[in-house]
């Protein structure tokens, strides 16, 4: 597992630059352009099970989805930053990406350090150090436990 | 203890007596505002479609603005499967290619109206806080979701007054004093928050309020609204609005607010956002003199009838450096329209200008007026995020259009108050 170290600010047109955003729309398609004009090495090698820790805003910008598409695809396991923009913070719920808000554990976080993550319980242990960050509502982990917005929205269709 | 806006609309649209920060509402918002990403929207939910059909023909709002007219086959084909939807399933509410941009056109066509809620998957949906409604950005999977059922969750947010007292000095615009704020609160600084809008906000028209909402998003806001007054009432009467056809909303006295800033109008100057972040804000003066290549006039921020005469009033008589392109970009085809009538556009093609289509054109990267590496661009448009026009290599900053304008005659930066 490779953990992948940002700054502040890291917004959509450097998740996912703009000229492609009306000519990739599939998670194949999106892959090969993740985080390009920010680091080009990241397509190339990241693996399932990576996790990325970045400073405060991350996800600012525009509404696009593609970011979140592609980091869920390239199997990221959680991204762990002090703040997130709020439509990436949603798109994420609704693709079942991991975000975790916990300054502390960015603040804490050396190079090499090994991190552990306990979704359920709301914890997170980084270079042998415990934090914990708040749970989600039982609103957002019923569209989380049911795959997505879009698995939980069939579902609800199927029952009316 | 009293409530501030959102928490009084909010309460509304959930039928409750009130709502508190932190807690999680199911809404039936108004509308729901989508582009060109219409298309692969449509495409996610294409077996739904099919079997249940869209919840309503009134709730959606689609234009056709982002890649305008279409670059490429893929793009050609993505205004096609739209406008097939849009005939289908019988869409009320459709803007096809030259009609201009989205938020725009949802003023214009007075869909957004004071104490009403929209959604739309663009982060520029905050726009229509300019005119007193509730209106936030969500993402294409939320709008897939919502052209189904109709509903979504929100959390109610905290709320930011801000109050802005004093008057401008003359040659600063509205797009100093939301550049000025961004910079002082940074990208951030209103993450998740209801931002609104207190003190001297009648010297504003609701086109000066529209590119301050319009940049709420680029401080973190879930929405950016300004309270309904006379201005809103007499703009939403000039576009054939009754009174008796909206619902005026205003926070109790004694709101609890999460935070209160003020800021002394008097005292700002013209600013620029320089690369690569919105809030990373400096006084035109700093920058005075720094050679430019391109100049962007409009977009969804600046496009307007007011920012285009102030830009026209700059450049009439006198013509542009041979060292730059200038591109003038309306909002919408009935602003070209009033514009052409008002000679505006000739003053500007006069001047060297040259004219875009009514849509995003430049500013998303994806076709018209990109960049090339170590180009830099001067632009009235809402971001300067690397690469975002086209070019991780290029540099775009962001100013008033009395700032682009001055600074087109010469190439460089020009502070606008030495030519007006």
């Amino acid at each position: 597992m490779k953990v992948w170290k940002f700054g502040d600010n890291i917004d959509t047109d450097m998740l996912f630059p703009g000229k492609y955003v009306y000519t990739c729309s599939t998670a194949e398609e999106v892959k090969p352009h993740l985080l390009e004009d920010l680091d080009p090495s990241f397509a190339k090698t990241v693996k399932e099970g990576d996790i990325i820790i970045a400073g405060k805003n991350f996800g600012c910008g525009s509404s696009r989805e593609q970011p979140v598409l592609g980091l869920k695809a390239a199997g990221v396991k959680a991204v762990i930053a002090e703040s997130f923009a709020r439509i990436f913070y949603r798109a994420s719920i609704n693709q079942g990406l991991i975000l975790i808000e916990c300054l502390e554990a960015v603040k804490g976080y050396s190079e090499g350090d090994e991190i552990k993550l306990d979704i359920d319980r709301g914890t997170i242990v980084v270079g042998g150090k415990q934090f914990s960050f708040p749970k989600l509502p039982k609103e957002i982990i019923a569209i989380r436990d049911a795959g997505g917005l879009l698995p939980y929205t069939r579902a609800k269709l199927k029952n009316k | 203890m009293g409530k501030t806006f959102v928490e009084k609309l909010l309460a509304k649209y959930v039928g409750l007596e009130e709502v508190v920060p932190s807690q999680i509402v199911t809404v039936h918002p108004d509308h729901l505002l989508t582009h060109d990403n219409t298309a692969a929207i449509i495409q996610k939910i294409k077996p739904e479609l099919e079997q249940y059909g869209i919840y309503s023909g009134s709730l959606s709002i689609i234009a056709l603005d982002h890649v305008i007219p279409a670059a490429s086959e893929k793009t050609a084909t993505n205004h096609k499967l739209i406008r097939e939807f849009v005939k289908k399933f019988k869409i009320e509410n459709f803007f096809d290619v030259g009609a201009g941009v989205c938020h725009q056109l949802v003023v214009e066509n007075g869909l957004a109206l004071p104490g009403k809620l929209l959604l739309g998957s663009d982060s520029h949906t905050c726009s229509y806080g300019a005119i007193g409604a509730f209106s936030s950005g969500i993402d294409r999977t939320e709008a897939a979701s919502l052209m189904l059922t109709g509903e979504t969750w929100l959390k109610v947010p905290n709320s930011i007054k801000m109050n802005l007292n004093g008057k401008l000095k003359p040659g600063v615009y509205a797009k100093d004093v939301v550049l000025h704020i961004i910079g002082d609160i940074s990208a951030s600084g209103a993450n998740y928050c209801s931002v609104e809008f207190h003190g001297d906000v009648d010297q504003f028209s609701v086109e000066d309020r529209f590119t301050i909402s319009n940049m709420g998003v680029e401080m973190g806001a879930k929405n950016a609204v300004f309270l309904v007054d006379e201005i809103t009432k007499k703009y939403l009467a000039s576009i054939g609005i009754k009174e008796s056809s909206y619902d005026t909303i205003y926070p109790d006295s004694d709101a609890s607010y999460f935070k209160e800033l003020s800021y002394e109008l008097p005292g700002i100057v013209p600013v620029i956002a320089c690369p690569h972040t919105v809030d990373n804000v400096k006084p035109v003066t700093e920058l005075a003199g720094l050679e430019i290549n391109q100049c962007l006039i409009g977009t969804c921020t600046n496009g307007r009838l007011s920012d285009l005469k102030v830009a026209a009033e700059i450049l009439n008589g006198k013509k542009i450096s041979p060292n730059v392109r200038l591109l003038i970009l309306p909002a919408s085809k009935e602003v070209l329209q009033k514009a052409l009538k008002e000679g505006l556009i000739e003053t500007l093609i006069e001047a060297g200008g040259t004219l875009l289509p009514p849509g995003c054109g430049p500013c998303l990267g994806a076709h018209q007026g990109a960049l090339a590496p170590g180009e830099k661009c001067l632009s009235t448009a809402n971001r300067n995020f690397k690469g975002r026009m086209g070019c991780k290599e290029a540099e775009i900053y962001l100013a008033s259009p009395a700032t682009v304008a001055a600074s087109a005659i010469y190439g460089k930066v020009t502070d606008p108050r030495e030519v007006i």
